[in-house]
């Protein structure tokens, strides 16, 4: 018998594990978060150059070449370079999202004199140095050469470098420049493939579920069924995507890369979560309503589309966001379906190629540019918020609808 | 007259019919009510059903003849290609170039000759349908509108249709378990027409990139499974080791100590690990844990310790899956009756004796059950080890080597080029096979274990 002074003290001890493991859990999270915040806030904004443009009366704007135009008032701010490096140089700051820039300005400019400072794209060497993501050393920082600093230098004593709005991360596709990539059409890649995710499971989950629970007696066809769902919903998601490549892409030939074929895959794997959370749903409700239905006549089809599935909505509901929510984030089922792939175009339809948000993740996290670190920090940002407002929505209906008998 | 023109005529038609069978139903003269058998809208309803259900099985199967018809006859302009292939790759040109997706008009004399065939043939086929369909619908249409008769039995044809349907429905999660299983299956036993099943699973040497050498017909490489399953082994058994300890003490806290205030606010923030997604933790795993572990190896000087070592991956498996192991955990150790606990408090125990002598070894089964429930969600998880870990695969059970993982092989075979019909990809089934089954096995044991508890207390 251990005296009672140790046994106290073990007693603190264990519970200060206890309190340790917690901790450590809620510790963990909060640095995954802080660390992934920290590094994709600063992809919200975008380095931008000013640049004096010039543009004598008249000269018709829309017909000017922009890539050369700008080029030539570049020439004009830095009439010290003169040989062809030192102008490569001096352009290379600029992305070739600039000239893109430059040409719709000049298409929307009414008016026929410039004369001022206007800012343009910098490239993603430049924006990772200004953000001080690579640091000085003497006259180089990370990709940016000591020629090219030069410059860089004239532009901030000429404080003529500046932050602005990303306005390409959420209004582009994918791009090879970083500082040009945007998550636009990996949303709606994401948004196609989880309407059709939904509209698949939802109806197909529900009503498996009141079959489940309202419709069929305990038996071996019934106990199959519901072995069979319980062990679909712990199926690894990439076995789900191995089912969408054999059956949905070659044996239906649909086309490979589109967000319908993904979201048929995801649908699939979405079904047993809809069905249990629908069965247990279903089940809270309490029969003495149903038997006051079927005692005043009512059918039990009548029932279960009169009382019983209005007052399981919200159960189902919470079910269906949080099984929603799971799929919006999964990855590895849709690589297997070819959503893996370097798209410039918005999808404008479930049958066009695309990518997926979690996709874009995986796709930026690989690229060797260090500016699509930080992007790639931005995407699940976003994707994270996106998930988050899904699952207070969740609790919020559960919440508000839930009703306590 | 489009396809989508011709969807909405069908649904038009349907609607409609829904609501001149129900005004119909309404204004039935009878001189008691009750002898009218269903209620106005059960009739509209079957109107509806009576009316689409042709229109939609037409359309099913037109599409599905004319699709098999125009690719015979879009094959035949090719027949004197030899490489089915290339044919394949004709009748897609075809198809995206009628289809406007394209506009190269490709390098073979037929090409334009089957453009033409297959632009007028699938216009006469959209017509020719439209007319059909629209006729059969109209036909149905009216065809409903005449049942409509106080004695019509419509609420039991509309019932029986919807308890027919939900049937169907619940039978579809067998067809998708099916769907797996075969799918695996038939590639899985052609992989094992070139590659003996014995090598597969106890050869020690995994390097399919080899598979396929110019010249050298049949050669194969090296598909001996066995470093695949041991690195999925270590770095699972790394992730239970982060995992199993925090996710058993904080259940024993936050269901022993914990006050309801604390319960209510650090379970959900424990569960919103389980909520991130798994492409999150993979990130993390390289810009964070990664550099991580690479500094403390250089300051311990450990050898060979790879920036794509079992560890890293294995210790962020071990984040994601601390709330599975948590949650369930909590659910059996709070299942165990009052009456325990209190009886082994009131003989004077302290809480964490109580905790370990009477409570865990109660609610056993259900933490062991957990426990392989999150096993089987580290060996199946993808994204953490596909970004976490590498593609090489060595025999190894040292923690700070490079190691692969079923997972990763099948990405890893299965995206960028492939030709189907070799064993590389092939493979790439029969890894999945295993890993579905090993999973499968894994759930039903612990389902069966956690369903044996509850019933002990129940």
């Amino acid at each position: 018998m251990s005296n009672i002074v140790q046994r106290n003290k073990s007693e603190k001890r264990f519970q200060f594990y206890g309190l340790l493991a917690v901790g450590l859990a809620i510790f963990l999270l909060l640095v995954l978060l802080l660390k992934i915040f920290s590094t994709g806030f600063s992809a919200f904004n975008q380095t931008y150059l000013g640049v004096k443009i010039q543009i004598e009366k008249g000269e018709n704007l829309s017909e000017l070449d922009a890539r050369s135009t700008l080029r030539e008032n570049l020439r004009n701010m830095f009439p010290e370079a003169k040989s062809r490096s030192d102008k490569k140089n001096l352009y290379s700051l600029f992305s070739p999202g600039a000239y893109i820039e430059f040409e719709e300005m000049l298409e929307a400019y009414d008016g026929d004199v410039i004369d001022g400072y206007y800012y343009f794209l910098a490239s993603d060497d430049l924006d990772m140095y200004f953000k001080g993501t690579v640091t000085r050393q003497g006259n180089s920082a990370g990709r940016i050469k000591p020629s090219q600093m030069k410059f860089v230098d004239e532009f901030v004593k000429m404080n003529l470098i500046e932050l602005q709005f990303n306005r390409y991360l959420l209004g582009s596709a994918d791009s090879r420049n970083p500082e040009m990539a945007g998550i636009l059409g990996a949303i709606y890649g994401s948004l196609f493939a989880i309407l059709i995710a939904f509209v698949t499971s939802f109806p197909l989950g529900v009503l498996t579920a009141i079959y489940l629970e309202k419709l069929t007696k305990q038996n071996a066809f019934s106990d199959l069924i519901e072995t069979n769902i319980n062990n679909l919903a712990a199926v690894p998601s990439i076995v789900f995507g191995l089912l969408g490549l054999a059956i949905f892409l070659n044996f239906f030939e649909l086309p490979r890369s589109a967000s319908l074929v993904g979201g048929l895959t995801l649908g699939l794997m979405t079904l047993p979560t809809i069905v249990i959370a629908s069965r247990s749903a279903i089940k809270s409700v309490p029969p003495s309503i149903e038997e006051a239905s079927i005692g005043l006549g009512s059918s039990k089809v009548q029932t279960i589309f009169n009382f019983t599935l209005p007052l399981a909505m919200p159960g189902i509901l919470t079910g269906t966001i949080i099984g929603i929510a799971r799929a919006i984030g999964e990855t590895a089922p849709l690589l297997m379906i070819g959503m893996v792939a370097f798209i410039v175009d918005i999808p404008q339809g479930p049958l066009d190629a695309s990518t997926a948000l979690p996709v874009q993740i995986f796709l930026w996290q690989d690229s060797p540019e260090r500016a699509f670190v930080e992007r790639t920090s931005a995407a699940i940002i976003v994707l994270l918020i996106f998930l988050f407002l899904l699952n207070i929505t969740a609790v919020y209906l559960r919440k508000k609808l839930e009703k306590k008998w | 007259m489009t396809i989508e023109f011709l969807i909405l005529t069908i649904l038009g038609l349907t609607a409609y019919s829904f609501f001149l069978s129900k005004r119909k139903a309404s204004a039935l003269n009878v001189i008691n009510p009750l002898d009218v058998h269903s209620q106005p809208h059960y009739h509209g309803l079957f109107s509806a059903i009576l009316t689409i259900a042709p229109a939609i099985i037409l359309l099913f199967l037109w599409s599905w003849l004319e699709n098999s018809i125009f690719k015979s006859n879009l094959e035949s302009y090719f027949s004197d290609v030899v490489d089915p292939y290339k044919v394949n790759f004709y009748v897609s040109g075809v198809k995206s170039f009628v289809a406007g997706a394209s506009d190269t008009l490709m390098n073979h004399s037929n090409f334009s000759a089957a453009v033409e065939y297959y632009e007028t043939s699938t216009k006469m086929s959209l017509a020719l349908k439209s007319i059909v369909i629209v006729i059969i619908t109209l036909i149905a249409f009216r065809y409903s509108l005449n049942l409509v008769t106080a004695k019509f039995k419509a609420r039991d044809l509309v019932e029986d249709i919807v308890i027919r349907t939900m049937k169907y429905a619940s039978i579809f999660a067998i067809f998708i378990t099916l769907g797996i299983v075969l799918s695996l299956l038939f590639e899985t036993l052609r992989f094992f027409e070139s590659v003996a099943v014995t090598e597969f699973l106890f050869g020690t040497h995994w390097s399919p990139q080899m598979s396929i050498r110019e010249g050298q017909v049949g050669s194969s490489g090296s598909f001996g499974a066995v470093p695949v399953f041991t690195g999925t082994l270590l770095i699972s058994i790394i992730a239970m080791l982060v995992a199993g300890p925090i996710g058993l003490f904080s259940a024993i806290y936050l269901s022993q100590y914990a006050s309801n205030r604390v319960r209510s606010y650090a379970k959900p923030i424990i569960e919103v690990l389980a909520g991130i997604p798994t492409v999150v933790y993979g990130f993390f795993a390289v810009i964070t844990v990664g550099p991580f572990f690479r500094d403390l190896g250089i300051f311990f000087n450990i050898d060979g310790f790879s920036s794509e070592s079992a560890l890293i991956a294995g210790s962020v498996l071990g984040i994601m899956i601390i709330p599975f192991i948590a949650s369930l955990t909590d659910d059996s150790l709070s299942a165990v009756p009052r009456s325990l606990k209190e009886g082994s408090l009131a003989m004077g125990a302290t809480l964490s004796e109580t905790t370990t002598r009477v409570i865990i070894p109660a609610s056993f089964h259900g933490i062991v059950g957990s426990f392989l429930l999150a096993f089987s969600r580290a060996i199946g998880e993808t994204m953490i080890v596909v970004m976490a870990a590498g593609f090489a695969a060595n025999l190894t059970a040292n923690p700070f080597n490079a190691v692969t993982t079923v997972t990763v092989q099948i990405v890893g075979l299965l995206t960028g080029d492939q030709e189907f019909d070799s064993p590389k990809t092939m493979s790439a089934f029969a890894l999945a096979f295993v890993l579905f089954f090993l999973t499968l096995i894994l759930n039903i044991i612990s389902l069966s274990i956690v369903k044996k508890f509850r019933e002990q207390y129940e």
